[in-house]
């Protein structure tokens, strides 16, 4: 499978993502600049984490009026998986991509820590290979992960079990102490409609090998692959 | 002429900042203050001119990228 990842001025986890799609999945993967303006040839896209453009106006605000961003419109609206992490969830919350917004945390603390993730679905391109039960001990680090959207969209997020992860305990309960934002009904990554636009804040890039202290994020990774394996098996 | 945009969170939307300043303006001494809102101040700068074409441009700007209508309300002024 070939992925890209985008690269804006600012980005500082596009390496660790293409290390993970090349070293650690074996698979084919590229750097696109924000200039660029096709995904021609791709299967997936991720967009990484960082600070793109200075986290000027608000996160993500400038990255997603970006030339490639308009091909990741048009990439997802064809059904493409795209996968933002971090500042990549904050771009496509702004892109209109996935409903709500991230905002400053409530603690006002930009909190760098390891954190329990518990995956609420697994239907869809993203969660597919986790297995039930399991939950996923990530790094986060972000100073505006709170996620909010008003309570008409939390309920339809809810009903339609877009939300894919949130931040729980050891014992697997989404309580105010596992959550280390202040994020709304503990939300810490979410799809749209569709499934197949996903963001999350935590890091799945930085917990993919045991060399790293845990390799619970590469399931996040190996979900998206078998599922684009899948899609082109039943293609065939 | 000149455009003055104010960028404000919108009530249902948590506002730490605003809460924290809050706590330390009560904390100096300035008893009684309600609710304090963060929010941002915009200038542009434009050509002398009509107005209206500006605000109608500008009205468009801050709903496509100034202000984030999911957690934000603005407030667009021209001034000469």
């Amino acid at each position: 499978m070939n992925f890209a990842v985008l690269q804006f001025p600012a980005s500082n986890c596009d390496q660790d993502a293409l290390h993970v799609v090349q070293n650690v999945l074996g698979h084919s993967g590229r750097l696109l600049w924000h200039k660029e303006n096709s995904l021609a040839g791709f299967d997936a896209v991720i967009i990484p984490g960082g600070f793109s453009y200075g986290d000027y106006l608000r996160t993500g605000a400038i990255a997603r009026f970006s030339p490639i961003m308009q091909a990741v419109q048009a990439f997802a609206a064809q059904g493409g998986p795209v996968l933002g992490i971090c500042n990549g969830f904050q771009i496509l919350c702004e892109a209109g991509l996935l409903p709500g917004a991230l905002i400053r945390n409530r603690s006002l603390q930009f909190r760098c820590e390891h954190i329990y993730l518990k995956t609420a679905s697994r239907d869809g391109p993203f969660t597919g290979q986790v297995p039930e039960g399991k939950l996923l001990r990530l790094p986060i680090a972000h100073g505006e992960g709170c996620y909010f959207a008003d309570d008409a969209t939390l309920e339809k997020l809810q009903a339609g079990s877009q939300i894919l992860w949130q931040y729980v305990n050891a014992a697997g309960e989404a309580t105010d102490q596992s959550n280390p934002n202040g994020s709304l009904r503990n939300i810490a990554g979410l799809c749209n409609e569709a499934r197949n636009v996903a963001g999350l804040m935590p890091h799945p890039e930085r917990a993919s090998e045991e060399i790293l202290g845990c390799a619970d994020g590469r399931l996040i990774f190996e979900s998206l692959l078998s599922w684009l394996q899948d899609k082109a098996a039943k293609a065939q | 002429m000149k455009a003055k945009i104010i960028v404000t969170p919108k009530k249902a939307v948590l506002d730490p900042q605003g809460k924290t300043i809050a706590n330390a303006l009560e904390q100096m001494g300035y008893k009684g203050i309600g609710a304090v809102h963060v929010g941002k101040y915009l200038e542009i700068e434009l050509p002398a001119g009509d107005r209206e074409p500006w605000r109608q441009q500008l009205d468009e700007a801050c709903r496509r990228i100034l202000s984030n209508p999911v957690i934000e309300d603005y407030h667009l002024e021209i001034e000469s």
